[in-house]
């Protein structure tokens, strides 16, 4: 066994350079995913059933298909509906990530919402607060404390999950890494380094994580 | 002040109020008796509409409250209501509660929402909890900063559904207290309670309710001393 760091040394730069990509697509996919999710939890708890309907489709869709399956609809199958010639890949790969994570975090926030005692809502709204008011200062305040450990997780398999992109030739760090070991012949050193820098990043938003858990813990309790 | 017009709820196919009628003038002090599951919550959140009434008419001050086209949360506004579980919101100070729908719904500026709030809870004898999380209070504290909390849109009703009956026994007294000096300042009260005592001493009038109806009303003196309903009758001897 001979192990050859050094034949892939002077392509670091490039693994972190596909490392920046990886993390500003994951950022961006649990962003939109994340605003997308808050308002389609709101549509999914709706009274109204059509709209609870069409949430429940969006949110089956996204999380009963391969992410893999999504990302080439959104790169070749979407431009081809719209009658574009192409797509940018980062589009595609940032809007593919960004619903997807917006089903999973509709249904952490679905269930947030549902752990919040129905008590809570029907105090605030004696009070005379409207529906919305209820929601924004007193339920989803509370949903949200909920959902950050789910949360944490989510972000954490979205890192994971964007790898997926490389499909797409996006130059994350999955695609870089591949592109080092065609070039360095050196599949060993270069995956394990890859899979190293990936361990990097999901410990250290475990780590975030465990720490907004304790901010936002220690004040109170739900009833 | 309240006036009901043969009202019903129907839950499914459980109708809960099968017809009640009543009308309460203002100021005055309705304590609810019945057994368990007869409707009187049902009754009371009906009131304010956080249930909707299946059929019949709801009139407060003169607002029909069960015509859909009116505002209900302008009608919340004027009737406040306090739970057996509190319901505070945990995640606030007990200012921060008392002082949300001043801030919120009647958009007063915060010095002011948290001056009121302030006097309020003094006025529950908690001032020096103002900066408590509910966590940290007993239940009769809780249920304290709830009536606080009622109290800080200024309504013109009062509802409580069994306030105390979450409590240990040695809290239940401070609650009933502060609800006792509302009374005594004319609030209109209608209170859901098992506490006869209380209710003997405050009320003007008891309306005993059983499978969603009022049987029997009247003041303390006649339900208490001379009960004419038989149900009415073996209810009180069970729990008197
Ligand atoms: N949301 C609901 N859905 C279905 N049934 C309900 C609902 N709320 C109440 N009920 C039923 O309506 C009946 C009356 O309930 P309600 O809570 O008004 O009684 P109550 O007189 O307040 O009883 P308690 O003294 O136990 O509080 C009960 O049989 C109850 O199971
Ligand atoms: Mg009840």
């Amino acid at each position: 066994m001979d192990l050859r760091f050094d034949l892939i040394w002077s392509y670091i730069p490039l693994l972190l350079q596909g490392t920046k990509l990886t993390i500003q697509l994951t950022v961006f996919a649990v962003a939109i995913g994340t605003v997308i999710g808050l308002f389609v939890s709101l549509l999914r708890i709706s009274n109204f059933k059509p709209v609870s309907w069409v949430a429940k489709i969006y949110v089956d869709f996204f999380r009963g298909t391969p992410l893999l399956v999504q990302i080439l609809l959104f790169y070749y199958g979407v431009p081809q509906l719209l009658g574009l010639d192409s797509m940018s890949r980062h589009v595609a790969g940032i809007a593919a990530l960004g619903l997807n994570s917006g089903a999973y975090v509709a249904e952490i926030f679905r269930s947030g919402i549902l752990s919040v005692h129905k008590g809570q809502m029907e105090a605030a709204r004696s009070l005379g607060m409207t529906y919305a008011q209820a929601m924004r200062y007193v339920v989803l305040p509370q949903a949200f404390k909920v959902s950050i450990p789910p949360l944490g997780n989510e972000f954490i398999a979205m890192l994971k999950d964007s790898s997926l992109v490389s499909v797409i030739s996006l130059p994350d760090l999955m695609h870089t890494g591949r592109m080092v070991v065609n070039r360095a012949y050196r599949s060993f050193e270069t995956f394990i380094l890859v899979a190293l820098l990936y361990l990097i990043m999901t410990t250290t938003i475990s780590q975030l994580v465990s720490y907004l858990e304790r901010v936002f813990g220690k004040d109170d309790q739900s009833q | 002040m309240i006036r009901v017009n043969n009202l019903t709820k129907n839950f499914g196919n459980l109708q809960v109020l099968r017809g009640i009628s009543c009308h309460i003038a203002p100021k005055e002090v309705v304590v609810i008796i019945g057994p368990s599951g007869s409707g009187k919550s049902t009754f009371l959140r009906c009131l304010n509409q956080l249930e909707k009434a299946t059929s019949g008419e709801i009139i407060i001050n003169g607002v029909n409250i069960t015509d859909p086209k009116i505002n209900i949360n302008l009608v919340r506004q004027e009737v406040g209501m306090v739970f057996q579980r509190f319901n505070l919101f945990p995640h606030m100070t007990a200012l921060e509660n008392v002082a949300l729908a001043p801030m919120k719904v009647r958009k007063q500026p915060r010095d002011e929402a948290e001056e009121l709030a302030m006097s309020l809870l003094q006025r529950v004898g908690l001032a020096d909890k103002a900066h408590q999380y509910p966590e940290k209070l007993s239940g009769g504290q809780q249920q304290r900063v709830a009536i606080a909390r009622a109290l800080a849109m200024r309504p013109k009703i009062m509802l409580f559904d069994e306030p105390t009956s979450a409590l240990d026994p040695e809290m239940v007294g401070e609650v009933l207290e502060v609800i006792k000096s509302l009374a005594y300042e004319g609030m209109t009260m209608v209170v859901v309670s098992h506490e006869m005592g209380f209710a003997r001493e405050v009320s003007d009038r008891i309306f005993f309710m059983d499978e969603g109806l009022i049987l029997e009303e009247g003041t303390p003196n006649e339900i208490f001393s001379n009960p004419k309903n038989p149900r009415t009758k073996s209810f009180l001897s069970k729990i008197l």
